[in-house]
């Protein structure tokens, strides 16, 4: 399992998903073999940072006091562009279905993917 | 087959002074009353988890405290799901002959035993540590996510969703041990505080202190209720990697459970369903078949889930009133069908029901357990 693509999850700006070479099954949490067919070839790959909003929700109590201060906040789940799904905040006004890009931005102690709508 | 003979719940809500210990051995004291059962006569205990109480090894702690010394304990974890999963263990733990009669029991002091930001972040770190908790997510955040599918597909509007807690806080206004009992009304619930869009504080369970227990036993004792069906369904843990976020395994998990006990969901008279949020309730009626896709709320309004209703739906309030303890939650689903079953729900008792569906889920609709429990023939 390589780490050539950027993650945010290491502080890096940048959004990493894995595939399978065996058969083509695309995640998001890094692991060391596909999660469909058990196969071991599994590559890390640079996302685009392009996706869709597949639900949102805005959150008015953050989970800590160290958060509180960044409330409210936006969660997405993203279908990112490459096929595979994932959670990261949003920002401005959002919906259902919007295309949207990601950048990141610093949030409690660390980096996180934001998105934003695709200005069409 | 298996018997639940006897049944424990304490009240839920603010108990002041109440260790986790104190609260199982409260509902195993009056389960074990209710079964005509001695101590001595519990060869099995199944205990869930307390997160005031993190041990390895629960179950042998509270055996210690509570005075048994059985042949078989451990305990189960598996969110809100584990109440009736450790029941079904129990169901299938008798049937094997491993023991004659297994004491279920659950309790937490979940409310008053640590600061409310403690809860709310123990409960959050069923996210996943990598790709989820870093966001700042929080149980009702899931769930959030969850509902805002759901009104996208099925055009559901917030006032419908809302009725099913108004249904949870009528229905435990008649309960005295309910931790919430003043009736609030839909416009109540629309404008209560949003905590993660579209769930307002209405929409959202308490935290609670409390305690439930059961015995499951392989004879009927005096009058049990039967173990007819049980079957699980487990898809993904965190919602980020959830098939769908509009099927789920309570469909399929519900299907089994009433396929074993060979009855048709026509012939259920009682639903104990698991009710963490309004949405959760919602989502589990329509895909178990109680309700049709997005039409929970607008059923719960027309008064089909009340308990003189056609289905009637947690009389005891759910997790929405009655309260939420953690494990003892969804047991508390079971004890109340117990009652009614057995005519036992003295002013929320309904026609009594030959057959009763419960299901309850963990993490955010991740695991699910369906039980059918019938009349003795």
């Amino acid at each position: 399992m390589s780490h050539a693509a950027a993650d945010w999850t290491r502080g890096e700006p940048g959004l990493a998903y894995q595939e399978c070479r065996a058969c083509g099954q695309r995640w998001t949490f890094a692991r060391r073999f596909c999660p469909a067919c058990g196969a071991t070839e599994v590559e890390t790959r640079a996302a685009s940072g392009r996706g869709t909003v597949h639900a949102l929700t805005t959150v008015a109590r953050a989970p800590s006091a160290a958060l509180r201060p960044h409330a409210p906040y936006t969660i997405l789940l993203v279908d990112a562009a490459e096929g595979y799904r994932l959670m990261a905040h949003g920002e401005g006004d959002l919906a259902i279905g919007d295309p949207v890009t990601a950048h990141f931005a610093p949030f409690g102690e660390g980096l996180i993917p934001v998105f934003r709508k695709d200005v069409p | 087959m298996s018997w639940i003979t006897g049944v424990g719940l304490t009240p839920f809500g603010r108990l002041e002074g109440r260790s986790t210990l104190d609260l199982m051995s409260e509902a195993a004291t009056e389960a074990l009353a209710s079964a005509g059962l001695e101590r001595r006569a519990i060869d099995g205990v199944i205990c869930g988890y307390s997160t005031t109480l993190p041990h390895l090894m629960l179950s042998t702690v509270f055996c210690e405290h509570f005075g048994l010394a059985p042949a078989y304990a451990h305990a189960v974890q598996l969110g809100g799901a584990t109440g009736f999963a450790m029941v079904m263990l129990a169901h299938l733990l008798v049937g094997a002959g491993a023991a004659e009669r297994i004491l279920v029991v659950a309790g937490e002091n979940r409310l008053t035993g640590q600061s409310r930001d403690s809860a709310v972040q123990t409960l959050a770190q069923v996210g996943h540590p990598v790709y989820e908790v870093p966001l700042g997510p929080t149980i009702p955040a899931y769930y959030g996510l969850v509902a805002s599918r759901y009104v996208h597909e099925h055009g559901a509007p917030p006032e419908d969703l809302a009725e099913l807690a108004v249904l949870m806080r009528a229905n435990a206004a008649r309960h005295p041990g309910a931790h919430l009992r003043e009736p609030v009304t839909a416009a109540e619930v629309l404008a209560s505080k949003p905590i993660a869009t579209p769930l307002r504080l209405l929409d959202c369970c308490p935290v609670s202190d409390g305690g439930a227990a059961v015995v499951v036993a392989r004879d009927p004792g005096r009058g049990g209720v039967r173990i007819t069906g049980a079957a699980q369904a487990h898809t993904h843990q965190h919602v980020s990697a959830a098939p769908s976020l509009t099927r789920f395994g309570a469909g399929d998990s519900s299907a089994r459970a009433l396929a074993q006990a060979g009855r048709t969901l026509g012939e259920i008279g009682y639903a104990g369903i698991y009710d963490s949020f309004t949405i959760t309730l919602a989502i589990l009626l329509e895909e178990i078949g109680l309700a049709p896709r997005g039409g929970a709320g607008r059923l719960a309004r027309e008064g089909h889930f009340a308990p003189g209703g056609p289905m009637p739906l947690n009389t005891h309030g759910g997790l929405l009133s009655y309260g939420h303890c953690g494990v003892g939650g969804a047991m508390a689903h079971l004890a109340e069908a117990w009652r009614q079953m057995r005519g036992e729900a003295g002013d929320r008792q309904g026609r009594v029901p030959a057959v009763a569906l419960l299901h309850g889920d963990g993490g955010v609709l991740s695991s699910h357990v369906s039980l059918v429990l019938e009349q003795a023939a």
